[in-house]
């Protein structure tokens, strides 16, 4: 694959982490971000993922990952034994997000989130002008088939990061194909946080 | 523990390729713990000689590291694939050990061995004492998982093989894989335990506990010194029958049997009225044909003494080079998946490189035997891995 072919955000969360990071991905799929870490950055990396598929699928990659829900924890991982705790596309199919995250920052010195932006101005336009749940780019489910169990923005997360004192290290926005850097609340696809557990 | 429980006898086509391929197997007999240098057993007893029957499928490379040890279940033996002569049922994990299968004999050096104190050629309660010239019956040590797998230790000695590249089994197989584990961490590259668990729970004990009262609850049992006189089949019989609900699961039972009746209305009488029953006294009259009943108490007793819970898998501090793959089925309640997850806590407290998979089948704990397209997916890319040595990390 060459590395114009890579997803987007998959790009930015590899240039966010250091090589030779110890990684953990909660949600981890069929493991093709991990799998890139592992073979371009040399990144020690493990997944948690629910389904079954998709474990098969990680495993044909020689990956290491463990079939589990994330909501139930991270009990056997100590304090801090990871670089990166990444939560991609996951965070808003969790149950209990204040835990899950809570847990993330625990195990991890650093955690990357990264999560579709309800307030993209299409999503705005649908609701407000077609009065229909809004369908996206990076929310491209249906109201009645989604995994989603959270529906949050960019400034929601900026406050939630603010209420509970979680240190935000570094922000990305994304459109399209490349990075948003004015309006991203209104601009943004998805958004890649970089956060850290309060001082 | 479910050796042979595989329905229908008669051979597909696919099982005559497969005959065709990996052809007439028999085995082999290795003998060592001569006196005086006898096995030093965990209970404190010194046993030997001991002989262990055991099976190998493929060719061992010349630096000797494909070799892939396959561990068998309570009532499983050392003929794990091929055909014995003149048998038509292969052994009892043919589907994934042969050419091309998830155990590649085209790759891999394959051993299976009948664990000590068992009754399929390997030293146990049934074999003669050579200080009295009669069979040991309860003169047998009680031996331990840890005893069978030191025993098997001086068996891939002998074969000369420093370095497993795997330790596979299910069940008390998979104990026996943990167990090496525990034992011998530098001479497994990786491990695969399925559906098992880092000790038995009071539930499992409870059903073995009863599957050894029934035994010596048999008149015929004599206090184990039958030997001469025919077995305590009745007894047996109903251990294995108990056995047998517990390696179903309530939704395979009912795809299985429903309320099917053998006749086509109730009997009013005591027989077997239900497909159910005729099902599980056949397996128990099976089982008593060819299992030693006292081998059965003593295998059962060295599966409800093992635990390598509490840090005995991996000691705090001991770096872990094995690669595991612990795989568990959803319908399986004689070893919930709590169990493999604790395993792979374990594991994963101890840095650990492991995977953990949960297979979705609904035939409970005898999943093992039969999810044969799920084990052999994960088992084949995860050894062909370990073996090539490529490491994603």
């Amino acid at each position: 694959m060459t590395f114009n072919a890579v997803r987007l955000d998959h790009k930015i969360i590899y240039q966010i982490v250091e090589p030779g990071s110890r990684v953990l991905d909660l949600g981890c799929g069929t493991g093709d971000l991990i799998h890139f870490l592992a073979k371009e950055k040399d990144a020690k990396v493990q997944g948690i993922e629910l389904s079954e598929e998709a474990i098969y699928k990680c495993v044909e990659k020689g990956l290491s990952v463990f079939h589990s829900d994330i909501d139930s924890g991270l009990i056997e991982y100590p304090d801090k034994s990871f670089d990166y705790v990444i939560l991609n596309q996951s965070m808003q199919e969790v149950k209990k997000v204040d835990f899950v995250l809570k847990e993330a920052l625990r195990v991890g010195k650093k955690v990357i989130v990264g999560f579709p932006n309800f307030a993209f101005f299409r999503a705005r336009l649908c609701l407000f002008f077609k009065g229909l749940a809004p369908v996206t780019l990076s929310l491209p489910y249906r109201w009645y088939n989604t995994p989603n169990l959270h529906f949050l923005s960019i400034s929601d997360f900026k406050n939630f990061c603010a209420e509970k004192n979680i240190r935000v290290l570094e922000t990305y926005f994304l459109g399209r194909r490349r990075l948003i850097h004015v309006l991203p609340n209104l601009l943004a696809l998805n958004a890649i946080f970089v956060i850290q557990s309060p001082l | 523990m479910l050796g042979e429980d595989r329905t229908g006898s008669k051979l597909t086509e696919k099982d005559m390729d497969k005959k065709n391929r990996l052809g007439v197997v028999e085995a082999q007999y290795f003998t060592f713990a001569e006196p005086p240098n006898e096995l030093l057993l965990e209970g404190g007893q010194r046993l030997g000689p001991i002989a262990l029957a055991y099976e190998t499928y493929g060719k061992l490379d010349a630096d000797k590291k494909n070799a892939v040890l396959i561990c068998h279940a309570l009532s499983g033996d050392a003929h794990a694939a091929g055909f014995h002569p003149g048998e038509s049922d292969p052994g009892w994990w043919d589907a994934m050990i042969g050419p091309g299968k998830a155990f590649d004999i085209d790759k891999y050096f394959v051993i299976c061995s009948n664990c000590l104190g068992g009754c399929k050629g390997s030293t146990g309660p049934s074999s003669v004492d050579p200080a009295t010239g009669n069979p040991y019956s309860l003169g047998f040590p009680i031996i331990t998982i840890g005893d069978m797998v030191d025993a098997q230790r001086h068996l891939i000695d002998h074969l000369g093989i420093d370095k497993l590249l795997c330790v596979c089994g299910g069940s008390m197989g998979g104990m026996q894989v943990l167990q090496w584990v525990a034992s011998y961490p530098e001479r497994v590259r990786c491990a695969i335990p399925i559906a098992t668990a880092m000790k038995h729970s009071p539930q499992q004990i409870a059903f073995d506990e009863v599957g050894r009262q029934a035994v010596m609850a048999d008149p015929e049992w004599k206090e184990g010194a039958y030997y001469g006189h025919g077995q305590p089949e009745r007894g047996l019989a109903v251990a294995r029958m108990i056995g047998h609900i517990t390696y179903m699961s309530d939704t395979s039972m009912e795809e299985k049997f429903s309320r099917r009746l053998k006749e086509k209305d109730y009997s009013f009488k005591f027989t077997t009225d239900f497909e159910v029953e005729g099902y599980l006294r056949y397996r128990g009259d099976n089982f008593v044909k060819r299992f030693d009943a006292n081998s059965y108490l003593y295998i059962t007793k060295a599966m409800d003494y093992f635990d390598v819970s509490g840090g005995r898998l991996i000691p705090p501090g001991r770096q872990v080079k094995t690669r595991f793959l612990v795989i568990a089925f959803r319908s399986d309640w004689l070893y919930p998946l709590y169990q493999s997850q604790d395993i792979v806590r374990q594991l994963k407290m101890r840095h650990a490189d492991a995977t953990y998979c949960e297979i979705n089948s609904t035939y409970g704990h005898d999943a093992f035997l039969l999810e044969i397209a799920e084990e052999t997916h994960l088992i084949k890319h995860f050894l062909d891995k370990t073996y090539k040595g490529y490491n994603v990390r």
